[in-house]
């Protein structure tokens, strides 16, 4: 897992190879002819564009056929963006780590222009005229000289038959050309939402469905040892219940019981007279407040490994004035995914042939694990792909994947598995807590000179939990002279999985707040503090580092937009401030100034956000990207706030009403703007997130010299006078 | 037990247990699927219908509760799919999941009945119950404020 880079998924850029590749597998489809996987074009010229990535409120079903569409010479309007299943004429078909426009952006633009050769070359061929004599537009091919004119539905058969150009040095449009990128295009799926049309893996029917609801011990990975099944098969309108004794894989499939109904509530029901003896196993006595006391003596042991170190750091700071030294303790919690759709999972056991409908940020991944848990060969796992209603990370896992496929194989019917919002909750794989013991000090011109932190994390066998494990070159690293980072694991039995922007969206609330600490022990202006640790640097890498570097004239590029926009250094009275961060993830560079008040009762109002980001040259649909930015904006205030506690080795709180997510009476106002470079367009699903906590608590000391140094920041006492 | 129910101007009789809540009455006997599950307890809002033009948590409705009330779900709420809130909704390009994008419109759609011109702060206290975990929060107030404009336009709402 990389600090600054995202996902271990995020490594892959160039999925198709060539284009051909993808060509040479795409089936015909009888609703027309198939130029490529992505293009396919009926008679009547209807233009389907496949939209092969999970679509989980990101907006790729509408971003990424507008890279297709724009190479293709269609109007947007005239198109249809189609669902397509787990297939490997895609390649890589998942959503996480920003990575859908930074991987598709070229080969999806290659994929429309080999399209609209083909079909300007069948009309060429047509007319016997020379192909450069012919010019496609608005899904037609014209010849100028003889005023003729073919549309694409009266070419497509003849089309697909001509040979497939190579995508190398094929020509793209140059960005002045464009008309469909860089418009502001409403999401393809926005008519149907409104109106309530089945698209979630939780509105799935199929004929003859069943419903399923599934029990796992509140200690995860406790083992059932006996339950009252009979009493629970006896229940009206119960069609089943039985064990499945689960594996050991703490992401995978977990022990329980699994009822199956003739509705869902049904089977919720039936499941409130279930009674389960669990053998809870070792972490029955876990606890938040355990792990604390373990996380604090971890602390001022002897650390388990050494991430990097430059310099002298210890030296540094014992030779520091005590005036120019700063040591501080940042802690946050364990907090949940919260998707508003609970996971559920519809399976279908037919014909030796595992047909699953998942709303899942990586089906492959469900194809995984279905296959090694319950031995099914891959190619008889067919997934089908359905909206999610919210991805965050939660739906790259599988559990309920394979939970749902094991209950069908027990099933000869359809069978729909729905986890309540408990479940969701006690069941999820958690954003790991952490706490980060730093040393700093600044030399006599007020530059930084020393960073020391020993970060303590939480993990399975050693290993740090998914979002956990610092890198190495994890930003200050590089930028300040003598640096240490040390990493202690702490082992626990909670499972663990990617929350946006994993790492980055915890560590750059710790350093960005810390770096304001360093900033005014040395009397600086915390912008000015920033820019000056920044310096005139360029690209700064180390080899083997992924993705690209971290470029630091484009984090001031950002900065220094943001603090523009925010009119940074304009006087706020007292009770009121104003906090600026930045980070870089997921290629993108994002900074932003948030404007707080805080009540002398120390009531916090977060009233204006201001964010700047670099993400490349294009912003490929910007209603889509604002939306983004903004969701980001609004989601690191919420997860601020949010914290899950752990008592008997279970999460405490159950629902909504004990999980408080951010309500629409809480939203600032939120700015955005972007920088654009000469930089490959990148992803924004999560580089907007990770700077907005700390800036508002770097508000809040601006505000009231209030230090908050720990999540959620309802756990500091912000009174004033 | 069965029950016969008004929705969408429609009468429609379903077979199920007293205690099954109107959500799952919608979702899984009738199809309408639109409305939607999030926490079972009332404190979402994704799950929101109107009853007589009321707007109400449908997961807290046993269905023996809701027979003779007149029942409007999100595929209820216009013939077109042009309500002012719809139609604005997909100008505005709101949703970024859509989960509970039903819920929101099925609450604007009983604030703007009442209160055609909402300010903000009109706005926030209405729709404070319905969470949006992708966060459109900003979107959402915007909409609301198109949609009036656009009911002005068409001379009331539908």
């Amino acid at each position: 897992m990389l600090g600054g880079g995202g996902l271990v998924l995020a490594t892959q850029i160039d999925f198709f190879g060539d284009a051909q590749a993808a060509v040479s597998v795409a089936a015909p489809s009888a609703a027309g002819a198939a130029l490529n996987a992505f293009v396919r074009i009926a008679p009547d010229g209807t233009v389907s564009i496949a939209a092969h990535t999970p679509e989980c409120g990101q907006g790729v079903r509408t971003s990424l056929p507008m890279l297709v569409a724009e190479e293709l010479e269609v109007d947007w309007e005239a198109i249809r963006v189609d669902v397509v299943a787990l297939d490997p004429a895609y390649g890589a078909q998942f959503a996480g780590g920003s990575t859908a426009m930074p991987r598709c952006y070229t080969p999806l633009r290659q994929m429309g222009a080999t399209a609209r050769i083909m079909l300007v070359g069948a009309a060429a061929a047509r007319w016997g005229v020379p192909v450069s004599d012919c010019r496609a537009a608005s899904g037609r091919v014209h010849h100028a000289a003889s005023g003729r004119s073919l549309s694409y539905g009266e070419l497509a058969s003849e089309a697909a038959l001509r040979p497939v150009p190579a995508t190398k040095d094929l020509p793209l449009k140059p960005a002045a050309e464009f008309k469909i990128i860089g418009r502001r295009i409403s999401g393809v799926d926005n008519g149907a939402i409104v109106t309530g049309k089945p698209l979630f893996g939780i509105d799935q029917k199929l004929p003859g469905m069943l419903y399923a609801a599934y029990e796992k011990c509140p200690v995860f990975g406790g083992r059932v040892l006996g339950a009252n099944l009979d009493e629970i098969k006896a229940l009206p309108g119960v069609r089943d219940a039985f064990v499945i004794e689960g594996t050991a894989n703490l992401l995978g499939l977990m022990p329980g019981v699994a009822i199956v109904a003739d509705s869902t509530w049904t089977a919720f029901s039936a499941r409130r007279k279930l009674r389960v003896k669990w053998d809870e196993g070792r972490h029955a006595n876990d606890s938040w407040s355990g792990f604390l006391e373990q996380a604090t003596a971890a602390g001022a042991a002897k650390p388990g490994q050494t991430l990097r170190q430059d310099g002298e750091v210890a030296a540094t700071l014992a030779a520091a004035p005590a005036a120019r030294r700063v040591e501080a303790v940042y802690s946050y919690p364990f907090i949940s995914h919260a998707n508003l759709e609970p996971q559920n999972c519809t399976a279908w056991f037919h014909d030796g042939l595992m047909e699953v409908w998942a709303p899942s940020q990586r089906p492959s991944g469900g194809q995984d694990l279905i296959h090694e848990t319950l031995g099914l060969p891959k190619d008889r796992i067919r997934v089908h792909i359905t909206r999610m209603g919210g991805g965050f990370g939660r739906r790259l896992s599988s559990d309920f994947m394979v939970e749902a496929a094991a209950i069908a194989q027990r099933v000869n019917a359809p069978v729909k598995l729905t986890w309540t919002r408990e479940d969701d909750l006690q069941h999820d794989h958690y954003r790991p807590g952490g706490m980060h013991f730093l040393k700093g000090a600044v030399d006599e011109k007020g530059s930084l000179a020393a960073w020391h932190n020993h970060f303590v994390t939480f993990g399975n066998q050693g290993r740090p939990g998914s979002g956990g494990s610092l890198s190495p070159d994890e930003f200050p690293a590089r930028f300040v002279p003598h640096y240490l980072a040390e990493m202690t694991v702490l082992n626990c039995g909670i499972p663990m999985g990617p929350w946006r922007a994993p790492g980055s969206c915890v560590f750059s609330f710790v350093f960005q707040s810390f770096m304001d600490e360093l900033a005014h022990a040395a009397g600086r202006d915390p912008l000015e503090f920033r820019l000056a640790l920044l310096g005139d640097r360029g690209m700064v890498t180390t080899p083997g580092e992924r993705p690209n570097g971290y470029d630091a004239a484009r984090m001031r590029g950002v900065v220094a937009l943001a603090a523009e926009k925010a009119g940074w250094g304009s006087p706020l009275p007292r009770g009121r401030g104003r906090g600026i961060a930045f980070h870089f993830s997921h290629r993108g560079y994002f900074a932003n100034v948030a404007e707080v008040t805080v009540s002398r009762e120390g009531v916090l109002k977060v009233d204006r956000v201001v964010i700047a980001g670099d993400v490349g040259s294009q912003i490929v649909n910007p209603s889509g990207a604002d939306n983004q930015v903004e969701g980001s904006v609004l989601d690191g205030l919420s997860a601020a706030y949010q914290e899950l506690d752990l008592d008997r080795g279970r999460i405490v709180q159950s629902n909504f009403h004990e999980y408080a997510l951010l309500r629409i009476t809480d939203a600032p106002r939120v700015e955005v703007h972007y920088r654009l470079t000469e930089n490959p367009p990148t992803g924004l699903g999560e580089p907007a997130l990770p700077p907005v906590a700390p800036a508002i608590a770097n508000a809040v000391f601006a505000a009231t010299g209030k230090r908050i140094r720990s999540l959620p920041f309802s756990r500091t006492d912000l009174r004033w006078s | 037990m069965k029950f016969t129910l008004l929705i969408n101007g429609q009468s429609r009789t379903v077979d199920a247990p007293a205690d099954t809540p109107l959500l799952w009455i919608l979702r899984d006997h009738l199809d309408l699927v639109g409305t939607k599950y999030g926490c079972g307890m009332g404190v979402c809002g994704a799950c929101t219908v109107h009853l007589n033009g009321v707007p109400m948590r449908s997961c807290q409705m046993p269905v023996s509760t809701a027979v003779g009330v007149k029942i409007t779900t999100i595929e209820g709420l216009s013939a077109d799919g042009a309500h002012p809130l719809q139609s604005a909704w997909v100008e505005q390009d709101v949703a970024q999941c859509g989960y509970c994008q039903s819920g929101q419109i099925m609450t604007a759609a009983a604030l703007l009945a009442a209160n055609p011109k909402p300010s903000d702060s009109d706005i926030d206290n209405a729709m404070a119950g319905n969470l949006c975990r992708c966060a459109t929060y900003l979107r959402i107030r915007s909409g609301i404020h198109r949609a009036a404009e656009l009911a002005t336009a068409k001379g009331g709402t539908s």
